[in-house]
């Protein structure tokens, strides 16, 4: 049945309104119902939540919580070295938050979303800021006594951010390589 | 018998020899050079065979066909499992065998309890259960997913000797079903500033993407069965996104929320993975769309020849700009090329087998495929590629992904011993 005809049943039987027409099985949730979930930091700084951090206070929940894997300043564990800024000289050099990362609320989402790895959400929010601003200073970012809070970490610019050729919308891949 | 002249270098015969030419043909080419044993009864079919299972699983002579694992003690990273395409044929990829990325574990989730969220800018944000997304009007189609670092070992500056699943096995193709995105964002409505849908999944990990509005909009799917069953829990059981031909990682998986924004995440994964750096040092910055390749998967690495004559070399195109058009097969290298068969059906976005047939003269051979897709679009030679997006500074495992979205042709070397080699040609 096609969706017009539907919709004209549907307001016959006085049942929905215009945005009615489909089966409507969805539940209407509010924001404070949804706030648990909703932890997307855009990179302006939209969805930062209430809270601060700085390295000083960082550092001890880093030791306890990211050091096993991360190494205990931030290089030299198991996995990639969250900090160091390595010339980028070829597509293998190492990618790190300092040489190649454009936005500085990625590192909070990201913390806040997937770390640590065996208890993800499992830090407060004021904890993310403080190894946010950890690792920020570590790289040199920003100072050792800054605070990081929603209005101070959309503003450290990353070294990389014009770094970048955006390929959406304007030029989808394979365009130019016609033989 | 001209069916039997070679239309291209080293014995690619025409690809449709085997329409015309039936049983003559094959007599022709074999000479029947060994005589067959007098036959007797087999043991199994002297006596009954066993029960049915309640749910079937291959035969065990058929052991070889795993996904191999890239940390399998479940180390706290990333896990791969990469489809055995040496050992598959057709289109579809069975649903044990398609690969699997779980940077997290994959989740236990019990889909009683799970809910796909739908919030942002839109006019009512919804919460929908699994059973009601499952009494929505329901599509199926069939669609490669294939990850953004699939064929990175072929960014190494020298071949890495490794088999088509190590190279290429982190793409599989399968029929999905469930219900179109834009059903539900009919529903939700769209506020005009919407330009971006950040896309969320359950996992330890929330992994999240950014796609924009308009790919939700054309051909996005939230996903509830994979070849007919429900998804499996690797690839994002209950539900999935499924966008048809952009990088895999942006089809998030466990999927449990969709945010309408105005701005793109800036996520992770899509500002610093699959970002590939380019010669001079700037980076590609969503890159998308998993373009237009192919691949022989027989013969090749493993799949060694058993002495001169006959075979059917076969493969994989795809392109995620739509059909494939034309595929073209080397056995010299490059040199001289003929046209495959292409198996129908022949779909938008998803796998496409193709065949030739092909006289072994029990000489040197360097097989290879290229691909056109029906948007125009070939698959590049390897130095165009090089050319265009550099390469590794120095040889790489197959674990390593140095870079993103290769689509340079694959060329396997035959030896007189029927051996196989993976080459640069």
């Amino acid at each position: 049945m096609s969706m017009p005809r539907l919709l004209f049943i549907a307001l016959a039987l006085g049942t929905g309104t215009a945005t009615a027409a489909g089966p409507n099985l969805g539940q209407p949730i509010s924001h404070a119902e949804l706030a648990r979930w909703d932890i997307n930091v855009l990179p302006d700084g939209t969805g930062l939540p209430k809270g601060s951090g700085t390295s000083a206070q960082g550092a001890p929940i880093y030791a306890q919580k990211c050091a096993a894997c991360h190494g205990a300043n931030g290089h030299g564990g198991p996995n990639r070295p969250l900090v160091g800024a390595p010339p980028i000289k070829a597509m293998d050099s190492e990618r790190t938050i300092a040489n190649f990362w454009p936005y500085s609320t990625t590192l909070f989402d990201f913390i806040r979303r997937a770390m640590p790895f065996q208890q993800p959400r499992s830090l407060t929010d004021d904890e993310v800021y403080a190894l946010t601003a950890y690792i920020l200073a570590l790289n040199k970012l920003i100072g050792e006594k800054d605070v990081m809070n929603a209005q101070t970490l959309p503003k450290v610019r990353m070294p990389n951010r014009d770094g970048f050729i955006p390929r959406f919308p304007d030029k989808m891949p394979g365009a130019e390589r016609e033989l | 018998m001209k069916d039997l002249i070679p239309v291209a270098g080293n014995g690619l015969l025409d690809r449709r020899a085997f329409l015309r030419g039936g049983a003559a043909l094959a007599a022709a080419m074999t000479g029947y050079s060994v005589r067959a044993e007098p036959l007797t009864d087999a043991p199994w079919s002297k006596e009954p065979g066993s029960l049915v299972e309640p749910y079937g699983g291959p035969s065990k002579y058929e052991k070889a066909a795993l996904r191999t694992l890239s940390n399998p003690k479940g180390e706290p990273r990333t896990q791969h499992g990469r489809t055995p395409h040496h050992l598959l044929q057709g289109m579809t990829t069975p649903n044990g065998l398609h690969f699997v990325i779980s940077h997290a574990g994959n989740p236990d989730i019990d889909p009683a309890q799970h809910r796909l969220a739908i919030h942002g800018l839109v006019k009512r944000p919804l919460l929908f259960t699994l059973d009601a997304l499952a009494r929505y009007p329901m599509v199926s189609r069939f669609t490669f997913v294939e990850c953004g670092g699939n064929s990175a070992p072929l960014f190494s500056p020298e071949p890495v000797q490794a088999n088509v699943q190590a190279l290429h096995g982190l793409a599989s193709c399968a029929e999905w079903t469930g219900v179109m995105l834009s059903t539900l964002l009919e529903e939700t409505g769209i506020d005009p500033q919407a330009k971006w849908i950040v896309a969320e999944g359950g996992d330890a990990q929330h992994l999240s993407r950014s796609v924009p509005i308009g790919k939700a909009l054309d051909d996005a799917m939230i996903v509830l069965y994979q070849n007919g069953e429900r998804v499996m829990p690797g690839n994002g059981y209950p539900v999935r996104l499924l966008l048809p031909g952009w990088e895999g990682n942006m089809n998030v998986k466990w999927l449990r929320r969709l945010q309408l924004t105005e701005q793109p995440g800036m996520t992770y994964y899509e500002s610093r993975t699959y970002a590939p750096i380019l010669p001079g040092g700037k980076a590609y910055q969503f890159y998308f769309v998993q373009e237009v390749k192919s691949f022989i998967t027989q013969p090749s690495v493993g799949v060694e020849l058993k002495g001169p004559g006959f075979y059917e070399i076969s493969g994989i195109a795809y392109s995620g700009n739509g059909r494939i058009a034309r595929v073209m097969v080397s056995a010299d290298g490059g040199q001289t090329w003929a046209q495959a068969a292409l198996q129908e059906p022949v779909l938008a976005k998803s796998f496409t087998r193709f065949r030739i047939p092909w006289q072994w003269n029990g000489g040197p051979a360097v097989l290879q495929s290229r691909a056109w897709d029906e948007a125009g679009h070939s698959q590049p030679t390897r130095a165009q590629i090089i050319a265009h997006r550099g390469q590794g500074s120095k040889p790489t495992p197959v674990t390593a992904f140095v870079s993103q979205h290769y689509n340079g042709p694959t060329s396997w070397a035959i030896d007189a011993t029927g051996g196989v080699r993976h080459v640069y040609a």
